[in-house]
């Protein structure tokens, strides 16, 4: 193994365990279908990227927190759903993408490549994951009361507004970190099926997000290992095995 | 059509010892003015309520007052007031896999409460502490309530809202609920805010009354503010009700 696959393989499990914490909250607040769409904010910023020959993943994570402070902008000043918001952005960002990007490029940049990463690419990565992985630690709290109302945050001392801004903004980098593994279209996943077979299992916060990241380190590592054995794109072998783990967790009853 | 809230004893707005001063306080909602140009205030220690049909703004007006809502006029809450807010009804899915510990814990950890303080705050409202593992939106209406109680009294608040606190609640659990709210107000010095579409209410918890609804407004102590001509005007029908002879201490 060398240096750059021992920097991909921690920047990919730092990755998978933003996924879970990150896919927990989004998917309480029911921001499940966003991360979907989201995801393909970042496709512009691949294209360009590609263009301008600097690194994809940089190019997509600029994309994606640009495209977060502009949900956010929008949703203030005209009180639109996120959904929305996210719908029309990623419809756009997906039009414009798919005329920047072609070939090779574009199939890696919706499924996820199996590009080498430099150094520097993979230190800012795990930095970024760091980052996410502490916002959610030090901010549940405030993330949980918010979500159960917004009224009792608000007088519990909690910033809400700056409070919807980090988490979306975490959120978004989470997205950018995975592009590399899972692409455009799949990263999606990582986020919500981990948080929702953790939601069938557990019964308080600690255990949904210690379930959520399991599930989420456990379908990287092995749909990554899967994927080099084949000699295919990692995206789809981590969502096979995530969709799997959630149909394991259909065979328990839902708590009651 | 304005509102001018009537002020039936001669108390004055004063700059210092009051816990929130609102005057001339207009709320809109998209194209309608749901509270408009109304004033009151609420003394340390005193309980308001405020009452008025389904649909005056009751809820409007405590969302406003913790700003929640835009509003104009002057809203003044005391300096270092700290809130316990008691929503009237939250929609929270059963299988939301959050605790009545986790919730706790947050507020303590936001407050920097101790353990000592959540079991003092589950005392005050005799929540058995073995409810509290299940997941929120597993418990019973009352139940609930009590954990938000709970919740509202960790960090030693100086005001407590509370909306439609006996909605949901079985008559022996509002008898104790009152009981909590006069305790808290006496021991504590709690200022009490409460909001109710029920008479009764107001002589069991209250103090002073604030009442709005269909553009009429009154503000002063039950028995002086809510002549049957103020009622008549604010639920536009004659209201028949019985003082409790609790409201004569």
């Amino acid at each position: 193994m060398s240096i750059a696959d021992v920097a991909s393989f921690l920047l990919s499990i730092s990755m998978a365990v933003a996924a879970g914490l990150i896919g927990s909250f989004a998917l309480m607040r029911r921001m499940s279908l966003a991360a979907d769409a989201m995801s393909h904010i970042a496709l512009p910023g691949i294209g360009i990227a590609l263009i301008l020959h600097v690194s994809p993943l940089a190019g997509g994570l600029t994309m994606l927190v640009i495209g977060a402070l502009l949900i956010f902008l929008i949703e203030r000043r005209t009180r639109i759903a996120t959904e929305t918001v996210v719908g029309v952005l990623f419809s756009v960002a997906l039009a414009v993408g798919s005329l920047l990007a072609s070939g090779e490029d574009l199939i890696e940049a919706l499924l996820g490549g199996s590009g080498s990463l430099t150094a520097a690419e993979a230190g800012v990565g795990i930095a970024a994951a760091a980052a996410v992985i502490a916002f959610v630690v030090r901010a549940r709290h405030s993330l949980i009361v918010a979500l159960v109302s917004p009224e009792i945050a608000l007088t519990s001392g909690i910033r809400v507004a700056r409070l919807d801004l980090y988490f979306l903004l975490a959120f978004a980098v989470t997205i950018g970190l995975g592009l590399r593994y899972l692409g455009v279209l799949l990263m999606g996943s990582l986020i919500i099926i981990p948080a929702a077979v953790a939601r069938r299992l557990a019964r308080n916060l600690n255990g949904m997000l210690a379930l959520s990241v399991a599930v989420a380190v456990l379908s990287t590592a092995a749909g990554t290992y899967a994927a080099r054995l084949a000699g295919r794109q990692s995206g789809p072998f981590i969502v096979m095995i995530a969709g799997g783990l959630f149909a394991l967790s259909l065979l328990r009853r839902a708590p009651d | 059509m304005r509102v001018v809230a009537a002020r039936s004893q001669p108390e004055v707005f004063t700059a210092v010892g009051n816990v929130l001063e609102v005057e001339g306080l207009n709320v809109r909602l998209g194209a309608s003015d749901v509270i408009r140009d109304l004033s009151f205030f609420l003394p340390p220690g005193s309980s308001l309520a405020v009452l008025g049909p389904n649909g005056a703004g009751k809820t409007v007006l405590l969302r406003a007052l913790i700003g929640a809502l835009p509003s104009s006029g002057t809203i003044r809450w005391a300096p270092q007031t700290r809130f316990g807010y008691v929503p009237q009804k939250l929609d929270i899915e059963r299988n939301l896999p959050i605790s009545g510990w986790d919730l706790l814990h947050a507020k303590a950890a936001l407050s920097a409460a101790t353990d000592s303080d959540i079991g003092r705050a589950l005392a005050d409202v005799a929540l058995p502490e073995q409810v509290l593992a299940q997941p929120v939106g597993t418990l019973a209406g009352g139940q609930f309530q009590r954990l938000l109680i709970a919740f509202a009294l960790l960090g030693h608040p100086t005001v407590l809202l509370l909306d439609e606190p006996a909605a949901g609640i079985d008559a022996p659990g509002q008898t104790q609920l009152a009981e909590l709210v006069r305790r808290l107000q006496t021991a504590a010095g709690l200022a009490v805010v409460l909001v109710s579409h029920d008479l009764s209410v107001v002589y069991r918890y209250a103090d002073r009354v604030l009442c709005i609804g269909r553009g009429h407004a009154c503000f002063g102590p039950p028995d002086v503010a809510l002549t049957p001509e103020t009622l008549n005007a604010i639920y536009g029908t004659p209201v028949a009700f019985h003082r409790h002879d609790e409201s004569l201490h």
